[in-house]
Parts: structure tokens; C-alpha cells; sequence
């Protein structure tokens, strides 16, 4: 029974990262790049909620709302400003770049807050708390909301992408940026309005792993790039559902792993990632090849 | 720069008789150090259908983009309605009336066909043409318009992304060789539409291989060879030799605008 | 094209193309002399100094190859710190053995290129971003798997066994030429590939993948023996560092620390340059050593610096200096000797700056 618990556990996590993931996988659909920083901007926002906290003692729900925003501002700030700098130049420049930042960010972290772990709204009822299913299955509140707003979130990207002007925008400049050019529109603020999606939708996750965990410095990369990019590989390149599948196979993967050796929880994500590497690189729900 | 102001009142986008609408001066292009266009110079007056022609690298694809932004002079102007738009990006270009239907038609593939005029539709100028207008004119085009773009044929891409352009209300059409890629019944039926296009006002400027096409369509052509004019009339003044000696570049062509012998090769 | 007027020969019959400089002897002995200096050190400063400088070669030996990554075959890898980490695993796997540390060090290495090969072919197929994540996964994961292993250590890591038996000034002496024999070595290494046609591949990669390949040259190719050569590389500065620490702990040979020093010191340097590497570690242990108290302040500031000279001085700080003073110290490039013209440099400096 305790696999039940593990495999419930792990799915459930999956939409945790699913929410590290569409961001990125949003992006690189967009621009043909990933953004190195993507997860340590992620760590920002929760460091950011957390001084918001402290300063303000505004209820640790209401930090979301003020700080999501936020960051999805700062995203497209950050975008116009230094990552097309960056991608006028070349896709290696950006990944250079982008790789600074997130070094400099993690030791900015680690300079300023030292390498403390901290973590969100740890008193609440609803972080502490989980209900119980029979005697085995025990499922933490926190999990279900955090399920319940990654699907939430990639309904509403979807609806997005699908019916709105600028989801369209951003379809076509992925699908040909030079076509949308000629048809008037301005790709590097389509790359700002994508770039605001994807650091709002990982700050979102950011909070949401200092409630459920804590953060520190180095989780931006140890945690939310590397879990984000495997969700993304394993669910399929290109799709924004297959993010919460691959989040969902990875969480599954790292529950079942800490069942059998309580270390091996992470190894077993990443051998499962490098598994569908091997045997089918495009993921699970891809039916294009990877070029 | 200071940007050109939209001149042009809601609807009426035509330029004042005999003043050129679109104005090419000098243009001189680099790909990386290759010289593309060596001094290019056209005036495409308002309401006509003004053809570039020329063989394979002469330089009208390049011509075309350039006009359109996509590619920065190394020297030259490019003026719509007498206002210099040469430091302008694409998309601002795009806004102001310059709208170009690439080469390979270029369609958003994974958009559907309507999704593909919306898109077009997004920065539209006023005027005529609306995405209703588009499905009164190429009527196959209403029953599919749910149809995912990368699944229609040649022909059928062709036309939506004719109507992709023709729905953010141009002044200035540029059309990139239509003919590529398509059968010659198709291409005709394409070029067919020209006048109802042409009679919402439009001025077109297009690039075509087929040269009896374009001789068809156009009230003046310039033919390029090496990124040179070697010449330019209207095709009722020109004959089929002085096309072809113009297009291959035979000794003795003495045809008006052609350009003088080309310079030495810039150092690398 | 002008037509032709006069009975002039072709111009291009009267051009020459050498291999380099007529001073390319003048470099060679100039680097013997600086090597050899440099292998007399130990004899003349005290232990401090030789330590700071095996450092030193540490970082250059890793920027070199991170530079062959990067600057020639297009290749951003920010999981070499794998290599690193196993370069010192197998130093210390063959020490548990009875191995010497210094006789392991050349095995270390070898055994880091061929381990380079299978991963090369798992990540190889992805796109530039995500290939760059799938080098971090590769990294996280063999250090996830050597902690496994409490034979040799752990999570916690363990001493260097086979090191107890030297005299402690001259282990500071063979450590210190350990890690010139290996900065030499792969310096010289990576001076003979881009000599090589090989090099002229990598050096169109360089400057221009898409006609690269177009042209025919075996991209694919060049790439999994650059990646094989800088796992190599990596492996035996890894190699180095164990024996300079005189212990092994996963968290600090497989850091990502290491990516971001070798980076930002060839991206301060210069990209695409083998100088480049050697100006950029310069700059890194000066800041390092100035500001070694800081703590994390040095990278912080090493990130910024690399930041914009990526985006503003794409060449990096040899590149400033080559393109006024014309200066090669390693002779890779092309000369092209035209009529009555000084010679000319072709394909020494990356084209996009």
C-alpha cells in the first residue's frame, strides 16, 4: 500500500513540475532557446514572496498575487532587454549569457541570504496538513491545490495560445518569425509577451516549492531547471499537456525510487528521463522527430 | 529617424497621379561581402502592377526583401509616398502600407487558415479589405478556413497567403515569385485575380521568373542581371529580343537604365 | 564582373597560400624557454606560490577545452564538470588499487575520453538548449551515481590514498608538474588539431556552421572528437585537482562551479582563440586571489564581466588585442601572399564579433 501512497505522492508532484516545465518548453517553442535561468528566477520569486512576507505580513496566499505579476513583468523587461540582445547575436551567445545570469544569481543568493534553505508559509494549516484515504494513503492539502492550479494554468495557457490575439502571435512567430514580420507584427514583443508567460508561470511554482519544500540557492538549478527540462523531454517536445504527463512520469519515477532506497529519489527521475532518451527522443506524446 | 506619418486618410490610400508611391533610389545590397544589387533604382507609380524580372541570382529576391525590410542597404533610399522609410524594421514597414508576400508562400503551417488572416488582420491598416472580403473573393477558401495551413496545397497556400497580406490593407503589394513551385494553370488563375485586387486601389510591385507572366500582367518591368538593371519599359515598348538579350546579358545590349560596368570587388 | 581588357594573368595564378608566419620557429622556442621556466619554478618560489599556479593550470587546461567546445565546435556544455568529477573518481578508484595518483593520471584521462563517447551519443541528438540542460542532467547523474558507491566514499567523499608515502615538498613539486605536464599537453594537443584538417573543419564550424556543412565536411564528426578530446582534457584536470587537494568529495569535483569558471574564463578571454583561454585565466586568478575573502563575490563579478563581454565584446580581451596588434602566438591560421601586397591573414579570428 505504501507503493499506492508513493505512486499517488508522485503523480501529484508531476503538476509541480509541470509547472517548471511549460514555461520552458513554451519558450524554447517560441525562440528556439532556452533560458539557462529560467529555474534560479523561479528561487528569485520565492525569495521575493518571502521578503514580501516579512515586510508587509500580508497573508503567504495574497504573496502570489502580488509577486507573480511581478515577475512576469520582470520577465518581459528582462527579455527585451538582455536575452534578445543576447539572441540578436547568436543561440550560443543567449545560452552563454543565460548561464551567467544563472551563476551570478545563485551566488548573489548565496552572498546576500547565505545558503540557508528557507521556506514559505511552513505555520499554514494547509502546507502542514493532508487527509487521509483508508488506513495507508495519506495525501498533503498542499499537493492537491498545487495539482489542482497546475491544470488550472495550462488550461488557461491553452485557451490562451488558441483563442487570443497574442497566443496566435505567439504560434505564428514560432512557427515562422520572419513570416510575421511581414505581416506587421514586432516578434521581439511577442517574445516579451511569451517570455512574462514562462517566469509567471515558473514563479507560480517557485512559491509553490518553497511551501512544499524549501528553497535555497542552488534549487533553481538542482531542482526546477533539471526536473523542468526531464518533464519536458519525457511528456514530448513541443507539447504543453505532454509537460504535465512528463511531470507526472518523473514524479512517479522519483516516488517509486525513494520507495526502494530513500536516496535514490532523484536518480530515479533522471534514469527514467535518460530511458526515454534512449528509446524515444521525442518524448512521449511527440509525433514529430526530433530534428 | 523620425517615422513617416500615415499620410493617407482611412480608405483612400491611393498617391496623387504621377507621383511615385513607391521610390527605390541607388540601392546598393551586400550578402556578407558578395554584392547583391549594384545601384537599383525604380518608381512604382500609385495603381499599377510594376514586374521585376531576371534569371536565377540576379538579384530580385533581394530587391524585394530589402524593400521590404527584411535586409538593410549597404547604401540607397527606399520611399513610400515620398517619405524615407529605409531605417524602418519590417514590421513598422508592414504597418505603413509595405507588405510583402514572401517567397514559398510562408504560411504560419501549424495555424489554421483563418487563423492565418486573423494574424494578418492583427495590425491592420483601415480600408477595403477584411477577412470576410478575403472569403467573397477566393471562395473555395470559406469551407476550409479550419483547415490547418501546412495541409492545403501549393496553390491554395499561395492564395491564403495573398489573402494574408491583402487583409492588413497595403498600399503597396510585393509579390515574391508567385509562380514557384505551382503549375502553370494555377499560376494563371492566381494572376487572374490581379485586377480584382488592383481594383481595391492596391499598387503592386512583384518578382516573377516566368517572364511572359509578367510581360501578361505588368504596365512597366525592369530586368536585372547581376544585381544590375539592364532593362526597364513598359512591355508594349520593349521586344522579345531586347528581353532576352536584357535577361542573359548579351553582348551589345544597349537598352535604356542599364547600369555602367561594375566596379572591382570590395576587399575582404 | 568586368570583362577582360588586357593581357593581364589572372590575379589569382600569382597568390600564394603558407601555412604561417616565417617566425613560427621564434614561437616554438620562445614556448619551450617559457615552459621550462615554469618547470624550474618549484625550485625557486615557495610552496604557495606553486600551489596558486596549479590552480592556475587547472582552470586553463579546462577553459582550453571548453573553448574547443564553444568557440570551435559550437558546442555549449554546461555539464563538463562530469568529466572533472571523473578524471579525480579514477584517479582515486586506481588509487584504492595501489595505483600511484601520478601514474593514474594518464589513465584517468584516456579512461574520460572513452566514457565521453556514450554520452555524446545520448545528448548529441538534442538542440543547442537542450543539449546544454542534457550535459547538467548528464553531470547530476554520475555524481548521483557515484555516491552510491561507500567504497569510494560516498556522499561524503575520501582522502586520496598512495599519498601518505611522499615527502610533502616534493608532492607540492610532482603535483605542480603534474598539472604543467597536463596544461602542456593539452595545449600542445589542442595547437596540433587546429593545425590539422580537422582544425579547418572546426574552424568553418566556427565561422559558419549551416556552410560548413553544406560544403561536406564532417561536422558530426568533428564534433564527437572535439567533445571526446575536452572529456579528456576535463578528466585530467580533474585529475590534477584530486591529487592537489589530496582528497576526493563529490559536491566539489562535480560542481557546476567548474563549468562557470572554464566559461567565464574563455568567454573573458576570448572565444575561438587558443590565447584566449590563457588572457581569460589570468583574469580569473587575479579576481580569485584578490578576492578570495569574498566569497562568492569573484564569480559574481566573473559572471557579470562574461555576461557583457559576450554580448558587447564578442571576441573577448585577446580579441581586442590581435585585432590591433596583428599578434598570434599560435600559428593556426592561413597566410595568403598576393602580388605586390603584404601578406594577408586568412580564418584566424571568428567571423562573427
Amino acid at each position: 500500500m505504501a507503493w499506492v501512497n508513493a505512486i499517488i505522492q508522485g503523480v501529484l508532484t508531476g503538476g509541480l513540475y509541470a509547472l517548471f516545465a511549460c514555461g520552458l518548453s513554451l519558450l524554447f517553442g517560441v525562440m528556439k532557446v532556452v533560458n539557462l535561468a529560467h529555474g534560479d528566477l523561479a528561487v528569485v520569486a520565492g525569495y521575493v514572496a518571502i521578503g514580501v512576507i516579512t515586510v508587509t505580513h500580508i497573508p503567504v496566499l495574497w504573496s502570489f498575487i502580488i509577486v507573480v505579476p511581478v515577475m512576469a513583468a520582470a520577465g518581459y523587461a528582462l527579455q527585451r532587454s538582455l536575452i534578445q540582445r543576447a539572441l540578436d547575436r547568436s543561440v550560443l551567445t543567449t545560452l552563454m549569457v543565460t548561464f551567467g545570469l544563472s551563476v551570478v544569481i545563485e551566488n548573489g543568493l548565496l552572498q546576500f541570504f547565505t545558503a540557508n534553505s528557507r521556506g514559505i508559509g511552513a505555520s499554514l494549516g494547509l502546507v502542514q496538513d493532508s487527509f487521509s484515504i483508508g488506513s495507508q494513503i495519506q495525501i498533503a492539502y498542499l499537493l492537491v491545490v498545487i495539482f489542482a492550479v497546475a491544470v488550472v494554468v495550462l488550461l488557461g495557457l491553452q485557451y490562451f495560445l488558441s483563442k487570443s490575439r497574442y497566443g496566435r502571435l505567439i504560434r505564428a512567430v514560432a512557427d515562422d518569425q520572419e513570416a510575421a514580420q511581414l505581416a506587421g507584427a514586432d516578434y521581439r514583443h511577442v517574445f516579451g509577451i511569451a517570455a512574462a508567460l514562462a517566469m509567471g508561470t515558473v514563479a507560480l511554482g517557485g512559491i509553490a516549492y518553497g511551501m512544499y519544500s524549501q528553497l535555497d540557492p542552488t534549487t533553481g538549478t538542482d531542482t526546477i531547471l533539471l526536473f523542468a527540462f526531464a518533464a519536458v523531454v519525457i511528456g514530448g517536445l513541443g507539447s504543453l499537456w505532454g509537460t504535465l504527463l512528463g511531470g507526472v512520469v518523473l514524479g512517479v519515477a522519483q516516488q517509486v525510487g525513494a520507495q526502494i532506497n530513500i536516496s535514490y529519489e532523484v536518480l530515479a527521475g533522471y534514469i527514467v528521463f535518460l530511458a526515454v532518451l534512449i528509446i524515444r527522443p521525442q518524448g512521449l506524446t511527440s509525433r514529430r522527430a526530433q530534428s | 529617424m523620425t517615422e513617416p506619418a500615415t499620410s493617407a486618410p482611412a480608405g483612400d490610400y491611393r498617391a496623387a497621379d504621377g507621383t511615385a508611391l513607391l521610390e527605390v533610389r541607388d540601392l546598393i545590397v551586400h550578402h556578407g561581402q558578395l554584392r547583391a544589387l549594384d545601384g537599383i533604382s525604380l518608381r512604382v507609380l500609385a495603381g499599377e502592377v510594376y514586374a521585376i524580372i531576371g534569371a536565377n541570382g540576379a538579384g530580385k529576391s533581394t530587391l524585394l526583401r530589402t524593400i521590404a525590410g527584411l535586409h538593410q542597404p549597404t547604401a540607397g533610399t527606399v520611399l513610400l509616398d515620398g517619405e524615407d522609410v529605409t531605417a524602418l524594421r519590417p514590421e513598422r514597414r508592414a504597418r505603413h502600407g509595405i507588405v510583402m508576400v514572401p517567397e514559398g508562400r510562408r504560411l504560419f503551417a501549424s495555424l489554421s487558415v483563418e487563423e492565418n488572416l486573423k494574424v494578418g488582420a492583427a495590425y491592420a491598416r483601415p480600408g477595403p479589405w477584411t477577412i470576410e472580403r478575403v472569403y467573397e473573393t477566393f471562395d473555395w477558401m470559406r469551407d476550409r478556413r479550419g483547415q490547418r495551413a501546412g495541409q492545403l496545397s501549393g496553390g491554395e497556400q499561395q492564395t491564403v497567403a495573398i489573402g494574408r497580406a491583402l487583409v492588413t490593407n497595403p498600399r503597396v503589394l510585393l509579390l515574391d515569385e508567385l509562380s514557384l513551385g505551382l503549375a502553370p494553370v494555377i499560376v494563371q488563375r492566381i494572376y487572374g485575380m490581379l485586377p480584382q485586387i488592383l481594383a481595391t486601389g492596391l499598387t503592386v510591385l512583384l518578382v516573377e521568373q516566368d517572364v511572359s507572366q509578367a510581360l501578361r500582367v505588368a504596365s512597366r518591368i525592369q530586368c536585372l542581371l547581376e544585381g544590375r538593371t539592364t532593362l526597364e519599359g513598359s512591355p508594349g515598348d520593349v521586344t522579345a529580343e531586347q528581353v532576352e538579350a536584357a535577361y542573359f546579358g548579351l553582348a551589345g545590349t544597349a537598352a535604356p537604365g542599364a547600369a555602367s560596368p561594375a566596379p572591382e570587388g570590395s576587399d575582404p | 564582373m568586368s570583362q577582360a581588357t588586357a593581357a593581364r594573368p589572372h590575379p589569382a595564378l600569382q597568390a600564394r597560400v603558407t601555412r604561417s608566419q616565417r617566425n613560427v620557429a621564434w614561437t616554438g622556442a620562445v614556448a619551450l624557454i617559457v615552459v621550462v621556466v615554469f618547470a624550474l619554478l618549484p625550485y625557486i618560489v615557495y610552496s604557495g606560490t606553486t600551489a596558486i599556479l596549479v590552480q592556475a593550470f587547472i582552470v586553463l587546461t579546462m577553459a582550453s577545452m571548453w573553448n574547443l567546445l564553444a568557440g570551435y565546435a559550437g558546442l555549449v556544455s554546461v555539464g563538463q564538470q562530469a568529466f572533472v568529477g571523473l578524471g579525480a573518481y579514477f584517479v582515486l578508484i586506481l588509487g584504492l588499487n595501489g595505483t600511484s595518483p601520478f601514474a593514474a593520471l594518464p589513465v584517468a584521462a584516456i579512461a574520460c575520453g572513452v566514457a565521453a563517447l556514450p554520452l555524446w551519443w545520448l545528448v548529441s541528438r538534442l538542440r543547442s538548449g537542450y543539449f546544454a540542460i542534457a550535459t547538467w542532467v548528464m553531470a547530476a547523474t554520475i555524481m548521483l551515481v557515484i555516491e552510491r558507491f561507500s567504497s569510494i566514499g560516498g556522499g561524503t567523499g575520501m582522502p586520496l590514498p598512495g599519498i601518505a608515502g611522499f615527502n610533502p615538498v616534493l608532492l607540492t613539486a610532482y603535483t605542480y608538474w603534474a598539472g604543467l605536464a597536463v596544461t602542456v599537453v593539452a595545449m600542445l594537443a589542442i595547437y596540433l588539431l587546429l593545425r590539422s584538417r580537422l582544425g579547418l573543419v572546426l574552424t568553418a564550424i566556427r565561422d559558419d556552421e549551416t556552410a560548413a556543412r553544406s560544403s561536406g565536411a564532417r561536422v558530426g564528426l568533428a564534433r564527437l572528437l572535439v567533445f571526446v578530446v575536452a572529456g579528456a582534457g576535463c578528466g585530467a584536470a580533474g585529475a590534477v585537482l584530486a591529487i592537489s587537494q589530496l582528497q576526493v568529495q563529490p559536491s566539489a569535483v562535480f560542481s557546476v562551479q567548474w563549468t562557470a569558471e572554464m566559461a567565464f574564463a574563455t568567454i573573458i578571454g576570448g572565444l575561438g582563440t587558443i590565447e584566449g583561454p590563457i588572457v581569460g585565466t589570468i583574469v580569473y586568478m587575479v579576481l580569485q586571489q584578490t578576492l578570495a575573502s569574498y566569497n562568492a563575490w569573484y564569480l559574481i563579478i566573473l559572471g557579470l564581466v562574461a555576461i557583457f563581454v559576450a554580448l558587447f565584446a564578442r571576441r573577448g580581451l585577446w580579441g581586442l588585442v590581435d585585432t590591433r596588434l596583428n599578434l598570434r602566438l599560435f600559428p593556426v591560421g592561413y597566410w595568403l601572399h598576393d602580388a605586390d601586397e603584404r601578406p594577408r591573414r586568412l580564418l584566424s579570428l571568428p567571423r562573427r564579433g
